[in-house]
């Protein structure tokens, strides 16, 4: 029977938002006063969930509410959610980098995290002197990194410049040797945060590689950050998902993949439901936004079919300069194409008062497997934007249906889009006969 | 919550993470398993410092034997203050040694969690290990710039005729550098723990820190203070310090134990308050720093 490593029993945190100057003090005064009355701190009382899109109206926002959960030993956990969700605060009251409002985290067995790598590097000191030293932060005794020296300086690949300070290293080279210690941490709970998002593709597939062996091999607890689902699929049997601070789903990690994506078509209607509700500009109301393939509303598509982006919207009067356009994201908000509904002008299109229908067509094939954000926005050429102002985002996720299917998840190899360019090949030459 | 569970299941765990600890939870276990931290910080704070120089730790001499200069020519010179007999470079030597450990403990000490913050933010070690490490490095340039000042004692001995006499008192030298870390170290952690939240303080104490040194007996002997303001300086916790290492070196001034003792009981008190109140601020100063 497994025991539990981590159990974390209904636990807050509380930020206060804002700036802290002068008209804090009375605040802190008030806190502290209540406190010493052994009253519970008024300020928490009228904390409200964290909803960065909304503008809330007390100072104080709850970036984890209430949050219980149990790992047990061995497990890899993967930990997801939009921004803001709260990841970042429980790694960081998990790595007591800061402690809870409220609650407590139970743990047995040594912690090691890793927020950042190479927390701590001096620029001047040599890459031998700085892996002992960042060793030493990440809780490793003097002895155990002598023990290891050869092994890290092997894995970082650097150990031709390990005596160089590190000041002269390149930042590839400063994230290998960094990472090399790090993975050669002796702990049995291991917490990681989105740190693989730098140094190079082989590198990667080496740091990845190397937690799949710890976290497989030797019976050690992994929590891994992640937005990289495919990286979470590969390496995690169990995936929590946090939402606005609460726990969305605590199950194996496909489930959870699923429910974090399907939050966020939740998220996405909500956001389009406030816009159709808002009547309040003068010049245009959105109607409505659809994804549809074959004629059929969809949200998650085959990538070997067209689609189109189906929007609806009404004209309260003429309006000059009229432009829609869509902002084409991946999965980490990187924005791969924007794409307007007249690119043929460059001031806008003059339309009449009325209700339009405007369909934007994708092509099947372009696309590769994965997930991906279009936000629409509305606007007046050159003067403002429709509301709201951050666009409509609609989520898709493409499924590997056609041609090109990518054997593996770390393969970049396709890049993003599989483009529609065609190759022909001709004989132009008989050969040689021998 | 289910309080009555909690007996049946009698749990073990390493470590629990709780809102606000106890004042007194220092958890000095803790903080001994990352002796090698320590140990290395010290390293590494000494060894940067002279990367790249051709003269290394002989820099740490520089600072002492210029403001020894500048003060031998104001206050002796111009101002015509007398220095119990001592020969006055090895006067203000002495005094500027013994007062440069202080005032740089604490100096460092007071903004160690601003300047740090960086690495508080990402991963979690004892805190105290970074006000230890600096009052540690700063020993060790204390040993350095000893040596000069012990080097100035020889030179006066073989070529000047002397003009000094150690005396028995000079044993007490090494309780003398305990006194001075902990104050720095108590009153640096005291100012770095209020000036988490807000910086206004940090703007006192350096210059705070200067005011102070003229409080102190390190231009002038405690003998040549005014009476009327000589009650002030003597109640400092530093004239009996400064004071005793310049009785046991150079055998100037006079020495009684009562200042003495009592000097080492603000001390004791300060550190205390300086290892509460930074062991209170630690767990979640991040946030507001």
């Amino acid at each position: 029977m497994s025991s539990i490593a981590i159990k974390v029993e209904e636990l807050s945190k509380a930020y206060q938002l804002g700036q802290i100057g002068t008209g804090t003090v009375s605040r802190d005064i008030e806190r502290w006063w209540a406190r010493l009355r052994g009253k519970d701190d008024p300020f928490l009382k009228i904390g409200e969930q964290n909803d960065r899109t909304t503008a809330g109206k007390s100072g104080v926002v709850w970036s984890l509410k209430d949050i219980s959960f149990d790992i047990q030993q061995g497990e890899a956990v993967g930990i997801i959610g939009r921004n803001g969700a709260g990841k970042s605060t429980l790694l960081k009251i998990l790595s007591r980098v800061t402690a809870p409002t409220t609650g407590t985290v139970k743990t047995r067995g040594r912690v090691a995290s890793l927020l950042e790598v190479g927390t701590g590097f001096h620029p001047e000191l040599t890459g031998r002197e700085n892996i002992f030293l960042n060793g030493a932060i990440l809780g490793m005794r003097k002895k155990e990194i002598s023990k290891k020296l050869d092994e890290i300086i092997d894995f970082s690949g650097v150990e031709r410049y390990i005596d160089t300070p590190v000041k002269r290293y390149s930042s590839g080279m400063y994230v290998r040797l960094a990472f090399a210690v790090a993975a050669h941490l002796d702990a049995e709970i291991l917490i990681v945060d989105e740190v693989l998002a730098v140094g190079d593709a082989e590198f990667q597939k080496k740091c990845l590689g190397k937690m799949g062996e710890v976290s497989k091999g030797s019976g050690r607890t992994i929590l891994f950050v992640s937005h990289n689902m495919a990286a979470i699929k590969a390496l995690c049997n169990h995936a929590l998902v946090l939402d606005k601070g609460g726990i969305l789903a605590n199950s194996d990690s496909s489930t959870g993949i699923r429910m974090y994506l399907n939050s966020g078509v939740d998220s996405d209607q909500k956001i389009l439901q406030d816009a159709i509700q808002d009547n309040s500009d003068e010049y245009m109301v959105w109607k409505q936004v659809e994804v549809q393939q074959q004629h059929v509303a969809a949200t998650e598509l085959d990538n070997n079919k067209p689609f189109d982006v189906v929007i609806t919207y009404e004209l309260k009067t003429a309006v000059r300069g009229f432009r829609l356009f869509a902002d084409i994201a991946d999965d980490q908000q990187l924005s791969i194409a924007k794409t307007f509904f007249d690119e043929a002008q460059d001031t806008g299109t003059n339309l009449e008062a009325g209700t339009y229908r405007t369909v934007l067509q994708f092509p099947a094939d372009l696309l590769i497997e994965g997930q991906y954000s279009i936000t629409l926005f509305a606007g007046i050429h050159g003067i403002r934007l429709i509301r709201p102002v951050s666009g409509i985002p609609i989520t898709i996720s493409m499924v590997e249906m056609g041609l090109y299917k990518r054997r593996r998840f770390e393969e970049d190899f396709r890049g993003k889009l599989t483009l529609p360019l065609s190759w022909s090949t001709q004989l132009v030459g008989a050969a040689k006969q021998f | 919550m289910n309080k009555t569970a909690t007996p049946v299941t009698a749990e073990k765990w390493d470590m629990v993470i709780e809102p606000r600890g106890h004042l007194l939870d220092i958890r000095l276990k803790e903080l001994w398993r990352y002796r090698d931290l320590l140990l290395l910080m010290v390293r590494r704070d000494f060894v940067s410092f002279y990367k790249q120089t051709i003269f290394g730790p002989i820099w740490f001499f520089v600072q002492p034997v210029f403001t020894t200069l500048i003060y031998l020519f104001v206050f002796n010179t111009l101002a015509g203050i007398k220095t119990d007999g001592a020969p006055a470079p090895l006067f203000y030597l002495a005094g500027i040694t013994m007062w440069n450990y202080f005032s740089e403990c604490l100096l460092k000490t007071s903004t160690v969690f601003r300047d740090n913050a960086g690495v508080f933010g990402k991963v979690y070690f004892p805190r105290l290990i970074m006000p230890l490490s600096i009052v540690l490095s700063n020993l060790l340039k204390l040993a350095v710039q000893l040596l000069l000042f012990f080097g100035a004692l020889a030179f006066y001995h073989f070529f000047k005729g002397g003009g000094f006499s150690i005396n028995a008192h000079a044993l007490l030298l090494p309780l003398l550098l305990l006194q001075l870390a902990l104050l720095g170290l108590g009153a640096g952690m005291i100012i770095s723990a209020l000036t988490t939240r807000y910086r206004d303080l940090a703007f006192l104490v350096s210059f705070g820190v200067q005011l102070l040194m003229y409080a102190t007996t390190v231009v002038y002997p405690l003998s040549a203070a005014p009476a009327k303001y000589k009650w002030l300086i003597a109640a400092n916790p530093l004239t009996p310090i400064i004071e005793t290492f310049r009785y046991g070196f150079l055998g100037s001034g006079v020495f009684t134990w009562q200042p003495l003792l009592l000097s080492g009981m603000v001390t004791c008190l300060v550190a205390l308050a300086g290892v509460l109140v930074f062991n209170k601020v630690e767990k979640d100063f991040i946030d507001t720093v």
